[in-house]
């Protein structure tokens, strides 16, 4: 029942743009690809195509050496092709039931029905290791079980190619294990998967081949024991790439004052008697799994959440922030990890939206295009954002590049403090890089940075402490000479 | 590495999409050129100078409320009470000068304090608005269509079901103010424009207007990049209270009287013409100059059915209906 796909000098062009360029590859029936490359590679464009949400301009696929073109996804989901988005496509306020079956309804006459649906919701839902009730509306499931719900529904849909794209984004290292399994297991029943991550040891792990694409091109195709990490960052880049992260400033020294020190600090039903400081000068990482409160924490220092006690002081001054404005006239400001729901105004041009945090510097009292204009030039420069024209709206960047922008604008105000939550997620290792390095950049010009991120890894390169957070309470902070992976996860887990 | 890339990379169809996309935004004024040309060769009487200035005159109320309600929409809110708020104004105006009147007999100072009332009031009317919305985290289509009801019912009470009327005397006073003219132009056309060229200017030159439309694109993304939200939005507010107010001020005049009916659908207008000038309802973007064509174009068509025996006057809200379904059909999918 495995199918096999054949992908055969698909090209496919965005108005005048050719963003895949006669992609020409197989895979192999009932094995897990991971699909590797770049933002940008057109790697997602090119699951669309398959999964009919998009259509090849020209050249097309083959299933089981048959010719075929999707012009929806209900046609594909018919051939047995069903893609999870990396944003769920799922009904907030139907029942888990509703979901898996909208557009498929059971009917009894003209009447839904219910019974019949619930009870093989029940059984798929089984299937993926979920025990709670069909009748459950979506709003109330945490995001894993969002992710489980998608795959319960594309299995009721008898897929037998399953494309999952940054399945992991979004969950904790428990959960990540369980859809491992159900991997594994959708595997064994014959089910063909293709995995798109930017998480390589995962992609290692899990995966039987790898199929690397760049600049909407195939790479290559090789098994996955093949190669190691190093290799299979290099095949997406395309170049060596030399160490990742930035030699390490020197730690301030302990006696140094504290710029910003925060004292029993609590956001109800997030974080609890949180006390903590970071020193000018000073990568500060916060570590923590899902729902550890680490975003909490910090949209409640910026007012953004209604917090209760504790004291928060700058340079010894006790400060009141009851909004993020307050924040940035004291010079602490916050990079959302929602980059299109917080972050950036994607409707909006570049310029409109990097002087959006310190407009009042460009308005005087009228506001000055030609200023913000240069102010655009020069953090294009500064921070590297590829754009080939600054006229377009921030939706027209890569993801990397949006992420760039967006750190270029909580940048504008020059804080003293800055706090970057998870500034490189779904960004490409070329762009992480450029990052990490703006990151010790700012350390070396004097302010202090707080990064929360759920990449240990980053953490541990990047930062001269760790706090790790658990279940709201900040449970240890670890000296640059004691970060190791097996440390964070002990104390974020708290089995230590 | 990207500035080698900038203009080099324009192909001709991204430039033919841009032109489009600017001729798109003229959208309004095309329009109304052709309705102009339509509405001429039906009467001549149209194109005459006297129908124009007629025309605009007549326009000047709905024209200066939809360049509030234009900042209200593109910040992401609505106010449907505008009607019933320009008609408890001008009842309330009424009543203060008749008493004024009364007091210190009919004056300048007295028409003077009237148009005070009147701004007044309009910006109070808008700061309860807009702390309802913000504060008491109401959603401004409720709170707005609770306030329709009770502004109206309230003159309808002052009025006791009939009209308020201002004294002879003061209304010949107050009259030039609707009926004087200026360099041979109404005074209500050149308010109509001094609104709208200080609304265009703020919203396009000014922090404040970036941050009504930041904050209708994306209200989260605003809140997160120190954008005080709440202020912005009780600002939009009170400024379309202000619009109401400089409206009434203009109408009261027009009458001298205040009645159940006065301001009857005009929310209904000036939404219209913020819709038809290319602001999407939605918020987020927007034009201050399109929602004044938007306003003249509506009366326009009501004035040429006057003008002209093609079509019943009877039909002139259906006609005024087609034209808003054509505008926002041929506006959609732009995003």
């Amino acid at each position: 029942m495995s199918l096999t796909v054949a992908f055969q000098k698909l090209s496919k062009n965005f108005g005048p743009v050719r963003v895949l360029h006669e992609v020409s590859f197989e895979l192999a029936p009932g094995r897990v690809t991971g699909l590797l490359g770049e933002n940008g590679a057109g790697k997602s464009t090119l699951m669309k195509i398959l999964a009919g949400y998009e259509t090849a301009t020209e050249g097309g696929f083959a299933i089981d050496g048959q010719p075929l073109r999707f012009t929806s996804s209900r046609e594909a989901e018919h051939a047995g092709v069903v893609l999870i988005h990396q944003e769920f496509n799922l009904a907030e306020d139907l029942t888990v039931a509703q979901n898996i079956f909208l557009g498929h309804e059971r009917r009894r006459g003209w009447l839904l029905d219910d019974d019949n649906m619930n009870a093989a919701a029940r059984e798929v839902l089984q299937q993926v290791g979920l025990t709670l009730s069909p009748t459950t509306r979506v709003r109330q499931l945490i995001v894993a079980e969002k992710q489980l719900v998608e795959i319960a529904k594309a299995l009721s849909r008898k897929a037998r190619l399953l494309v999952m794209d940054e399945p992991t984004a979004t969950l904790t290292p428990t959960e990540t294990e369980r859809l491992f399994a159900l991997i594994a297991q959708l595997k064994a029943q014959g089910v063909s998967i293709i995995y798109i991550s930017h998480k390589l040891d995962e992609v290692e792990r899990i995966t039987d081949e790898v199929v690397v694409m760049r600049d909407g091109r195939f790479i290559t195709r090789a098994p996955t024991a093949s190669l190691n990490r190093h290799q299979m960052a290099n095949l997406m880049v395309g170049r060596e790439l030399s160490d990742l992260y930035p030699p390490k400033t020197p730690t301030p020294p302990p006696a140094a004052a504290a710029l910003l020190q925060v004292r029993d600090f609590s956001v109800p039903g997030w974080a609890r008697e949180v006390s903590f400081e970071v020193r000018a000068g000073e990568i500060l990482g916060f570590a923590g799994l899902v729902g550890a409160g680490r975003t909490e924490l910090f949209e409640g220092l910026l007012g953004l959440r209604p917090a209760s006690g504790g004291a928060v002081t700058l340079v010894g001054r006790a400060l009141h922030l009851r909004n993020p404005r307050d924040a940035a006239d004291e010079g602490i400001t916050y990079l959302s990890e929602d980059r299109k729901g917080k972050g950036l105004h994607v409707n909006f041009g570049l310029r409109q939206n990097l002087t959006l945090m310190n407009l009042a510097q460009y308005a005087r009292p009228v506001l000055s295009p030609a200023r913000e204009h240069a102010a655009l030039v020069q953090a294009v420069e500064d921070f590297g954002i590829r754009t080939g024209d600054l006229q377009q709206k921030a939706s027209a960047l890569s993801g990397g590049n949006q992420q760039k922008l967006a750190l270029a604008k909580v940048l504008q105000p020059q804080p003293r403090v800055v706090v970057l939550d998870e500034p490189t997620r779904g960004v490409d290792v070329g762009a992480k890089r450029d990052i990490y390095f703006l990151i010790q950049r700012l350390a070396q010009a004097g302010q202090a940075v707080i990064v929360i991120s759920s990449e240990l890894v980053e953490l541990i390169g990047l930062c001269h402490r760790v706090a790790v957070m658990r279940a709201g309470r900040l449970t240890a902070t670890l000296q640059d000479d004691m970060l190791t992976e097996e440390a964070l996860i002990a104390h974020a887990t708290g089995t230590r | 590495m990207p500035p080698e890339l900038a203009d080099s990379h324009v192909s001709p169809a991204a430039r033919a999409a841009h032109l489009w996309g600017r001729l798109h935004g003229f959208g309004p004024v095309v329009g109304l050129l052709l309705l102009c040309l339509v509405g001429t060769l039906l009467n001549p009487d149209f194109a005459t100078l006297d129908n124009t200035l007629n025309v605009l005159q007549r326009t000047a109320f709905i024209g200066i409320i939809a360049v509030g309600m234009c900042f209200v929409i593109i910040s992401g809110g609505i106010d449907l009470s505008v009607g019933s708020m320009a008609a408890l104004i001008a009842g309330c105006v009424i009543m203060v000068m008749n008493k004024a009147g009364a007091g210190m007999g009919a004056g300048p100072t007295v028409v003077a304090l009237g148009m005070l009332v009147a701004l007044l009031l309009g910006a109070v009317f808008g700061l309860i608005h807009g702390l309802l919305i913000t504060k008491g985290r109401i959603e401004p289509f409720i709170v707005t269509l609770g306030t329709l009801g009770i502004f109206r019912a309230y003159l309808t009470y002052f009025a006791d079901g009939g009209a308020l009327t201002l004294d002879n005397a003061l209304a010949d006073l107050y009259s030039p103010v609707y009926y004087g003219s200026l360099l041979g132009v109404p005074f209500p056309v050149w308010m109509l424009v001094a609104v709208a060229i200080a609304g265009g200017f703020i919203l396009n030159r000014t922090a404040y207007g970036r941050y009504v439309q930041a904050i209708g694109s994306n209200e989260q993304v605003a809140r997160y990049a120190a954008v005080d939200v709440d202020r912005v939005k009780i600002l939009t507010y009170m400024l379309l209270g202000l619009c109401v107010g400089i409206a009434t001020l203009l109408y009261v005049p027009r009458l001298g009287s205040a009645s159940p009916t006065t301001g009857l659908l005009w929310e209904l207008e000036a939404i219209a013409s913020v819709i038809v000038g290319g602001t999407a309802l939605r918020g987020g973007a927007g034009s201050v100059a399109g929602t004044v064509v938007g306003a003249i174009l509506l009366s326009v068509i009501s004035n040429i059915l006057n003008l002209t025996s093609i079509i019943s006057v009877y039909l002139n809200a259906a006609v005024q209906g087609f034209v808003i379904i054509i505008v926002a059909f041929l506006q959609r999918g732009r995003r």
